[in-house]
């Protein structure tokens, strides 16, 4: 596959999340860099302490690692939420509980940064904790069910809707 | 209950008791919880906060006891009021000025709220009047536990539990203590104890939390460390240091006391003089000279005021307070004639009653 915007091949596959439709763009390692520092830009004036905080941890989490290992990393999304890690590190604000999990790699060195631990070891629910994980698949089912309704697929919208009072109803136990 | 009705009365932490209350204010604690079937609040749609809102309020009659708790719906309430509970510390800037489906709960003897929808879906504070952590802490883990019977909080295996900044995640504790340093600032050692207290990860803030200048020589410490310590050692962290500041605050009192009486009582009385016969006053000289007077009163300098009405002074002469008091909506010229009226009147009757008004 060729870059979008010149003739060299793409290594770039990003994928934005605007209005809630995805967007697809295919670039050569140029383009991507030139497209992520242009949307950097435009971000950067979000001066919420958090976001700040965000920068520089990304800043030192950078060291020891490549242009290009640091884009892919920006780049990665959250299957539950949508959000980028790259949305994350310019508004200092994670979307869900999830995505400490699939943001594990690039949060775990930010983490031992702000606490200087990884590990909890404070209080626990007292229902126990499993849970919390079958929970937070609802987050992905109710926004896949938002959207085969708005492109009116409504036979999976209400397969997603049984799925959904389902789980609900087996955590109540 | 309802909001107007707060205004006639102060929270229980600001009733100038408790240990140490001479330099400790308050003590207060806050819990950060999300639930785990929701977005965070940056990424949740309309919807969400609107089920996320729902979900939170009906835990809330477990609460009461058949003690009265008032719940607001903060998407229609006024400016005024959203700022009249941040000035009495119920709710955040941050959520007085955000927007959509948000909500605060306050208990009746402001000892805890609720809020709901700020940056986390919940946030449990609880305040107690001096130093008073460990009181705190039982209290809020209380809340907690009985919240907790009703939703399942998002908690990660190795992480505990998880919130909308990595900041916070873990305990989703923060501990804090009110400190009132006055001494400390006119002897110029507020910085180096700031910067020692900033080796041991401890933060320093103003009267209002995150980004507030000190108004008022009014300093919070708090911790900055979430994870990887138990709620116990982050109670311990800071009530341990606290004890330290306090006899650093005792010792600069008493040097002012021995190398500059005068100096001291002169500043003591003519802040006492302004504020009592002052015919328009800004709220932050008003701060600036209620301090002076606290440590006045404290130090046994002026002998015909109780701690209990500074403490509240502090807080009613604020923009929203004096608005609130008097009924009506005032431009900043109206309100600095307004405050000025109004300790006239409060500091007056504290001595001979039946000093005119208007001279």
């Amino acid at each position: 596959m060729k870059c979008q915007k010149c003739d060299k091949p793409a290594t770039f596959h990003i994928t934005e999340l605007t209005g809630g439709k995805p967007q697809e763009l295919h670039l050569c390692e140029d383009h991507a860099r030139e497209y992520l520092t242009q949307s950097n830009d435009e971000q950067s004036t979000v001066g919420s302490m958090a976001a700040v905080l965000a920068q520089q941890m990304a800043q030192q989490m950078a060291v020891g690692q490549t242009a290009e290992e640091l884009a892919q990393l920006d780049q990665q999304v959250c299957p539950v939420c949508g959000i980028s890690f790259y949305e994350f590190r310019s508004q200092g604000r994670l979307g869900c509980p999830f995505d400490y999990t699939c943001f594990k790699k690039q949060l775990e060195p930010l983490i031992l940064n702000i606490h200087g631990e990884t590990e909890h070891v404070g209080k626990r629910p007292s229902r126990g904790v499993s849970g919390s994980e079958s929970r937070t698949q609802l987050i992905r089912l109710r926004r896949e069910m938002k959207e085969a309704v708005a492109r009116e697929d409504y036979e999976r919208a209400s397969e997603l809707r049984d799925e959904i009072q389902r789980i609900q109803s087996a955590s109540k136990d | 209950m309802k909001i107007d009705d707060l205004k006639l009365k102060s929270g229980e932490w600001l009733r100038g008791s408790g240990p140490e209350s001479d330099i400790v204010i308050s003590s207060r604690i806050r819990l950060a919880r999300n639930l785990a079937d929701y977005p965070f609040v940056s990424r949740a749609s309309e919807a969400d906060r609107d089920h996320i809102e729902n979900t939170l309020h009906n835990c809330i009659p477990d609460l009461q006891e058949g003690k009265e708790l008032l719940y607001i719906d903060m998407k229609t309430l006024a400016e005024l009021d959203c700022q009249f509970l941040v000035e009495r510390h119920l709710i955040s800037r941050e959520h007085a000025e955000s927007t959509g489906a948000r909500a605060v709960a306050i208990d009746g003897h402001e000892r805890y709220s609720l809020m709901v929808n700020e940056e986390d879906h919940l946030r449990i504070q609880v305040m107690h009047s001096g130093l008073d952590l460990e009181g705190a802490w039982e209290q809020i883990t209380g809340i907690d536990d009985l919240i907790e019977q009703k939703v399942t909080y998002a908690f990660h295996e190795s992480l505990g539990y998880l919130t909308a900044c990595p900041t916070n995640v873990g305990t989703g504790m923060r501990v804090s203590v009110m400190l009132h340093l006055p001494a400390l600032v006119l002897t110029r050692q507020i910085e180096k104890v700031f910067r020692s207290l900033q080796k041991i990860s401890l933060a320093v803030r103003g009267l209002y939390g995150e980004g507030s200048q000190s108004m008022g020589d009014f300093y919070q410490i708090s911790n900055q460390i979430t994870l990887g310590r138990t709620e116990a050692d982050l109670v311990k962290q800071v009530a341990d240091i606290v004890p330290v500041i306090i006899d650093y605050e005792r010792q600069a009192r008493e040097f002012l006391i021995k190398e500059s009486h005068e100096n001291l009582h002169d500043r003591v009385s003519r802040a006492y003089g302004i504020l009592r016969t002052a015919q328009t006053i800004s709220s932050e000289e008003t701060m600036h000279l209620l301090s002076s007077v606290r440590m006045g009163v404290n130090l046994g300098l002026i002998n015909d005021l109780e701690i209990p009405t500074i403490n509240e002074l502090f807080i009613q002469t604020q923009p929203a307070h004096l608005q609130k008091l008097s009924g009506t909506e005032l431009d900043p010229t109206d309100r600095n004639i307004e405050r000025a009226r109004f300790l006239r009147r409060h500091l007056q009757k504290h001595t001979n009653g039946d000093e005119p008004e208007q001279n």
